[in-house]
């Protein structure tokens, strides 16, 4: 078989690209979208000026990365009918539903008021302003949920029965759909992981500007912002995944055998650390692996049995006929692995930071620093050395990329872990794709989007790198005066706008 | 009425809500090259969108994801069968979000220019191919009997759908032009004003041809009473327009706009997508529907959250109800 050529390789490769890409976005937006309005939270309340400026420089990058996140999402809404008609055929009665919940709820409320928030500066008065960005937030996470449960549908579909006449799947109970334990605690995973990415981001740019000593007070409150929702964010993300796991065992054995690389199923099964292995005769050459983890991770004891991928084939074989039903191995079992190192690497270097950067009592008196000083790095009783003190302002500036590759890998893992099926059990994904799509138009579209992508990310990430050089702007007069009356106060009349394109 | 006739007439509303409103954004976007003398004149026009356009965008994303699920069969046919025309509006749509969003972002000229250029173009195109792409609908296509589109891209280019991208391009482009009288103030206003009474009669004799050809072709008696709003409505638009009653010329702009989708919709029920091959083929509210649970789910998701919808956009029209002009517009800070 060449397997460039079969029909739904391309349009994989698309979707594989399209959705990665988008979901590089996606993460930073939602939790942009949330730590922008606590700072704006902060300025309310407290009306520190030093949290004003912190809203407008990271509410600035996040404008310039949702841009990115909503016009990438305008092709995953068509996208499943343009490559994936026949799976569009087979599912919609039941993954269209969420899809245009989503459409109907979440995206109208982020877009609708992620305007009102980019020019509502000088026309809302403070307190209406900040909802505004607070609506965006909650916009955001429904889109992820609503979004989530569809795709937790395709990993263990719940709620629906098979139309004997019409040949296509039919919903019947969407509560299920909404609530099944793949749905929510692929949520809950999905959600720490975005906010790993926020967490690492702020980390990472207040990182940079302290080790200039510049824009100290925003920064060290972002840094400081940052450090507590990467830990925070990076043990939900270990909380979760174990949760996450232990479903995915049940629901789908091939894909966490896969994971681990587990050939024979074992009792107690052990965690690989490292497996080179030969595919096609289905074993490892060289393992390296720690007893009874695996057992752990699947059951929540030391000795229970895993079953292998040579065991699950077997099943398949017999529950749906004749094939082939393993994923790509190595993928799935290093995806697997760049997933909880790149995700548990930040969460170190965030807990390492947090106690390097911890405040008074904990800190010799004469180490203490003031609100507008670049604090000491100290890791017992001595600050650490101007070199050393340099090396982890630049390690968390590298940071900032980890949580991305761990989302990406973490997507690739699971969605290729889940092949030959599109819909688990149910649909293949050969038999998903368009029949009336010739592989030429597949191939110019994804050219069209993968270049069109390219020259997006490169005016993307330098406009980013522009603005976070730049630092938090100086506050004007009308940054301070926000209007007392919805539209803008009268008097004003005929002054710029505070925001225009 | 049963529920997927109830959807059929949900997804009309969704179609007439996005031209309505992306109309005259796409409209705008078209202005910025025919009617903007220079930079601030240009930035004056898409600030009168700025706030708007994104909110107006998911219009169409609601359509799709609501065709998706009560509609599969469309959905799926029509995307996999228009895949390249699609592909090219995709594009557009995503260049264009990005060019409003990052055109200020930058001092240097270039950049600028690029991203204005980017704009024009990116409006014109999805605003002349929707059109294109309806009057296909409507004009049937070649689809099998495995609700499969056999046709070429060349099949989708002919007489009819042609003139239906025109109308589109023009209408919206008129729809836009009576907005930016609505909403800027001073000289650009005027010229705005007179802009639209010669894009106005353009439109009015391409719209005229395109809905009789329609309406004698496939037109009912109800389909004719749209038109006849359309026709009228578009009248009474340029009339409001050279008397300078410009709030009415948009609403009526807008009826036009909702009057000419609902005829094109009227003609098609109970299809969707009907086929030229075969009439045995086509693709209809019932053939192509969801089942009664999903759709019993979703009108209640409707009925609930499109209100609400309706209710918040309008709002954020309310907020930045003022007029722009070029003092508004600050040298920009970068």
């Amino acid at each position: 078989m060449d397997l460039a050529l079969a029909p739904e390789t391309l349009a994989r490769w698309q979707f594989g690209i399209t959705t990665v890409y988008h979901f590089l976005f996606v993460p930073l937006t939602i939790s942009l979208a949330a730590l922008t309005a606590g700072l704006q939270t902060a300025w309310v309340r407290t009306e520190k000026e030093k949290y004003l400026r912190a809203t407008k420089f990271w509410g600035k990058l996040f404008l310039i990365n949702i841009a990115m996140g909503v016009v990438t999402g305008i092709v995953q809404e068509f996208q499943f009918g343009m490559n994936w008609s026949d799976y569009s055929r087979f599912v919609g009665d039941i993954f269209g539903a969420p899809l245009a919940f989503e459409a109907l709820i979440a995206f109208f409320f982020e877009s609708t008021f992620i305007g009102l928030w980019i020019f509502g500066w000088d026309k809302l008065p403070k307190k209406i302003h900040l909802a505004c960005i607070w609506m965006v937030s909650i916009g955001t996470v429904l889109s992820a949920y609503f979004i989530l449960a569809a795709n937790s549908w395709m990993q263990h579909p719940v709620g629906y029965k098979i139309n004997e006449a019409t040949g296509r799947a039919e919903l019947t109970d969407f509560w299920a759909v909404l609530t099944q334990n793949t749905a929510l605690t692929q949520f809950f995973h999905t959600i720490t992981a975005a906010f790993l990415v926020g967490g690492a981001f702020m980390v990472g740019i207040s990182a940079f500007h302290l080790a200039r000593k510049r824009h100290v007070p925003v920064m060290r409150s972002s840094l400081r912002l940052g450090l507590v929702v990467l830990i925070i964010a990076g043990m939900g993300t270990a909380i979760s995944g174990d949760l996450l796991g232990k479903v995915m065992f049940k629901q789908q054995p091939m894909k966490m055998a896969a994971a681990e690389a587990l050939w024979d199923g074992e009792a107690p099964a052990p965690f690989s650390v490292f497996a080179y292995g030969d595919v096609e005769k289905g074993h490892n050459k060289v393992a390296i692996e720690i007893p009874g983890l695996l057992s752990f991770l699947a059951n929540d004891d030391f000795s229970s049995f895993v079953p292998g991928i040579n065991d699950v084939n077997k099943a398949e074989q017999e529950k749906f006929g004749p094939g082939d039903y393993r994923p790509n191995i190595p993928v799935a079992y290093w995806g697997f692995r760049w997933m909880i190192g790149f995700g548990m690497a930040s969460l170190g270097i965030g807990v390492l930071g947090l106690w390097l950067t911890r405040k008074k009592f904990l800190l010799p008196p004469g180490l203490r620093t003031g609100d507008d000083e670049v604090p000491h790095l100290v890791l017992f009783r001595t600050a650490l050395s101007p070199k050393l003190t340099r090396w982890y302002w630049i390690v968390a500036l590298w940071t900032m990329g980890f949580p991305l590759i761990a989302n990406s890998w973490g997507w690739i893992f699971t969605e290729m872990g889940r092949q030959p099926w599109v819909v688990y059990g149910v649909l293949r994904t050969r038999d998903a794709v368009s029949p009336s799509v010739s592989q030429a138009e597949v191939l110019t579209s994804m050219i069209v989007f993968t270049l069109l992508y390219a020259v997006l990310a490169v005016i993307e990430v330098r406009l980013l790198v522009k603005y976070v050089k730049a630092g938090p702007p100086e506050l004007t007069e009308a940054d301070l005066n926000p209007p007392k009356r919805i539209g803008g106060d009268d008097a004003h009349a005929d002054r710029p706008m505070a925001f225009s394109y | 009425m049963e529920l997927h006739d109830v959807w059929f007439v949900l997804i009309a509303v969704l179609w007439i809500g996005y031209f309505f409103l992306e109309g005259f954004d796409f409209g705008v976007g078209v202005l910025t090259k025919l009617l903007a003398r220079d930079r601030t004149e240009k930035r004056v026009l898409i600030n009168t969108i700025g706030p708007v356009w994104d909110g107006n965008e998911v219009w169409l994303l609601t359509a799709g994801g609501a065709t998706f699920a009560a509609f599969p069969e469309w959905y799926a046919t029509l995307f996999s069968g228009f895949y390249l025309p699609l592909l090219l509006i995709l594009v557009c749509l995503i260049i264009r979000g990005v060019a409003f969003e990052y055109r200020a972002k930058r001092p240097e000229d270039q950049w600028q220019t690029n991203w204005e250029r980017a704009i024009f173009w990116t409006s014109l195109i999805p605003a002349f191919l929707w059109g294109v792409a309806f009057a296909n609908i409507v004009r049937g296509v070649k689809i099998d009997q495995n609700k499969e589109y056999v046709g070429t891209l060349l099949d989708l280019l002919n007489v009819y759908s042609v003139l239906g991208g025109l109308v589109t391009l023009t209408l919206f482009t008129f729809h836009g032009a009576v907005f930016t009288s609505l909403k800027t103030v001073g000289e650009i206003r005027d010229r705005s004003r007179a802009l639209a009474t010669r894009l106005g009669v353009v439109t009015a004799v391409l719209a005229l041809v395109f809905l009789i050809w329609t309406q004698v072709s496939r037109g009912d008696a109800t389909s004719l009473v749209a038109m006849a709003v359309a026709v009228l409505a578009l009248v009474a638009a340029l009339g409001c327009n050279l008397a300078g009653r410009e709030g009415w010329s948009f609403a009526l702009s807008g009826v036009t706009i909702a009057a000419a989708v609902a005829m094109l919709f009227l003609t098609l029920f109970p299809n969707v997508m009907p086929s030229s091959l075969d009439a045995a083929w086509n693709l209809t509210v019932t053939n192509a529907s969801s089942s009664p649970y999903t759709l019993k789910i979703m009108t209640w998701c409707a009925a609930i959250a499109t209100p609400l919808v309706l209710l918040y956009q309008g709002w954020t029209y309310w907020v930045f109800r003022k007029r722009i002009g070029t003092q508004h517009i600050a040298e920009a800070a970068h």
